[in-house]
């Protein structure tokens, strides 16, 4: 099962009903994913700075002595911005060095994403529950994903919630299971990639950062995922400019996406999208097998 | 044949609004009634709507639906103005269901009889496992479209995907387009009259005009998979 959503504004004007109409379509998809949910919005970024996120995973985490010492690794000053068990460590050092020595030594903490624009937050339970705990409504951005989780692969804990994230400004959000994670996890690991769990959706964001860090666009990077990439699987994927959406060549796990000239989403269900303004004039259609989808604000 | 009706006069007395009924509500309301018009609004991809139905009903739903719309249904006419989702009119028994949109894959999967009208595209699987429905897409068929089919038509306008009629039993289907690939034990047959004939009278009864029924060729079943053959004992 699973949930996934996702919201591509093209009017500017919209941008500060991001959180709440991602709020609004992750709300239908509770059902496909009871048992957590997450969501990474995009936006609100400046240029030089690098947003963490973090959220406590075992235990209680105290993040201004984290962001104290992290400073001295780095060495550039780091900012602290709690939101409930989560936190944004804001910071104008290298985001990937930082995201290395939090994973290797604040141990009651899970690095969810870094970079300029991502922003990742998720919890375990109701997928309603975490929205308001979370304040997705309140959030402003350019571009958001979500994801409702009914897990089939592994456990049900904070860290095997998606989105997953690896690479700067990148996320995944996945419905379906692959088969040949195992194999392509040890492969990426040797090929310096920084894994935190078991889950198999967490290895297909890391192939996708890992082949756009060798140089692939992210067009590129999905259509070698064809080939790579064993299983079954809706994908959408976040980059600081948009999103994409592709689905395994049998297309076993369903899709929609809808196009205006105010906005792109993409979901599900349909009735995820059902609810969004000016959705009466939309195009809409299902993704075609082996295909990739893709918007970006660069473009 | 149970066709499409154009003719048939609409009163639509009964609005029933998903904005102010249960989903629940509007399917209980449609088992309890055996015959009447009513006009669905505000689907917003609803699952399950009209599913079941059994008596000369007459549905419109305005409105893109979601999951197995019209599934299982015997003698209603149910009408879908938008989009359907996956597994629409699903082993349907009788009467029509047409949807002016696009469908979703599995469309009229395991259907029994009666007659789904695609006025759009279905996606993959569209016909899997037919049991004696006939089914007319005006647009195209996704990929494992007709698979082990035994019984009913298929009836594509436009074109058919990869692996049609994989498996395929005594199901006809007739493509008017390129067809990507053919399934395993899927032929292409001789359109022979009676073909164009049956033919011409399915396209008449879904309300499709304007069509040359020689245009289409027609597939089915090469016979050589579904009998066991002891010459293939030993690749299994």
């Amino acid at each position: 099962m699973c949930g996934i959503v996702g919201l591509f504004l093209k009017n500017e004007a919209l941008q500060g009903d991001l959180g709440r109409l991602t709020g609004v379509m992750l709300r239908e998809l509770c059902d496909r994913g009871p048992d957590s949910a997450g969501f990474a919005v995009y936006g609100d970024g400046c240029k030089g700075i690098t947003k963490i996120c973090v959220v406590n995973c075992d235990g209680s985490t105290d993040w201004s002595d984290v962001a104290k010492r992290l400073s001295a690794v780095i060495h550039a000053e780091v900012a602290v911005e709690e939101i409930d068990d989560h936190a944004i460590l804001r910071t104008t050092g290298s985001g990937e060095v930082a995201r290395k020595w939090l994973i290797d030594t604040v141990a009651t903490a899970y690095v969810l994403s870094q970079g300029q624009e991502i922003e990742i937050f998720k919890g375990v339970g109701s997928p309603a529950a975490i929205i308001e705990r979370l304040n997705l409504e309140m959030r402003t951005g350019t571009h958001s994903i979500g994801h409702t989780r009914m897990a089939t692969e592994s456990a049900v804990t904070i860290t095997g919630s998606h989105p997953f994230s690896t690479g700067d400004d990148t996320c995944l959000v996945h419905n379906g299971s692959l088969s040949n994670h195992n194999r392509l996890r040890e492969q990426l690991v040797r090929g310096g990639e920084r894994f935190q769990t078991e889950n198999d959706s967490e290895v297909a964001a890391a192939y996708l950062a890992s082949r756009m860090r060798a140089g692939d666009t992210l067009q590129q990077a999905l259509e070698n995922g064809l080939k790579d990439l064993d299983g079954f699987y809706t994908f959408l994927v976040g980059t600081r400019e948009g999103f994409a959406v592709i689905r395994d060549p049998i297309a076993c796990k369903p899709a929609v996406i809808a196009e205006t000239v105010d906005w792109v989403a993409m979901a599900t269900e349909y009735r995820a999208i059902a609810p969004l303004p000016g959705v009466e004039h939309a195009r809409i259609w299902e993704p075609a097998p082996a295909t990739v989808y893709a918007w970006s604000h660069a473009a | 044949m149970t066709q499409i009706s154009s003719d048939r006069r609409l009163s639509h007395n009964s609005v029933l609004d998903l904005m102010e009924m249960s989903l629940r509500e509007v399917n209980q309301l449609l088992h309890d009634t055996r015959d009447g018009d009513f006009l669905i609004r505000n689907p917003r991809g609803a699952h399950a709507l009209a599913c079941g139905l059994d008596g000369d009903l007459n549905v419109t739903i305005e409105g893109h639906v979601g999951y197995y719309c019209a599934g299982m249904n015997k003698q209603a006419h149910v009408k879908v103005v938008g989009n359907a989702g996956t597994g629409v009119a699903e082993n349907m028994m009788s009467g029509v269901v047409h949807v002016t949109g696009d469908a979703s894959q599995s469309a009229g999967a395991t259907g029994c009889g009666g007659l789904l009208v695609i006025e759009g595209n279905a996606s993959a699987r569209c016909g899997i496992a037919l049991r004696g429905l006939d089914i007319v897409v005006k647009g195209s068929v996704g990929h494992m479209s007709a698979f082990m089919a035994q019984a009913g038509r298929l009836v594509v306008l436009g074109e058919a995907g990869d692996g049609l009629g994989d498996s395929l039993y005594e199901a006809q289907l007739f493509v008017r387009g390129s067809v990507r690939s053919l399934g395993s034990d899927c032929a292409e047959k001789e359109l022979r009259d009676e073909h164009r004939a049956a033919l011409r009278t399915l396209l008449d009864a879904a309300g499709v005009g304007g069509i040359d029924v020689a245009e289409f060729r027609r597939y089915g079943s090469a016979r050589k998979l579904y009998h066991f053959q002891v010459d293939n004992a030993g690749k299994y």
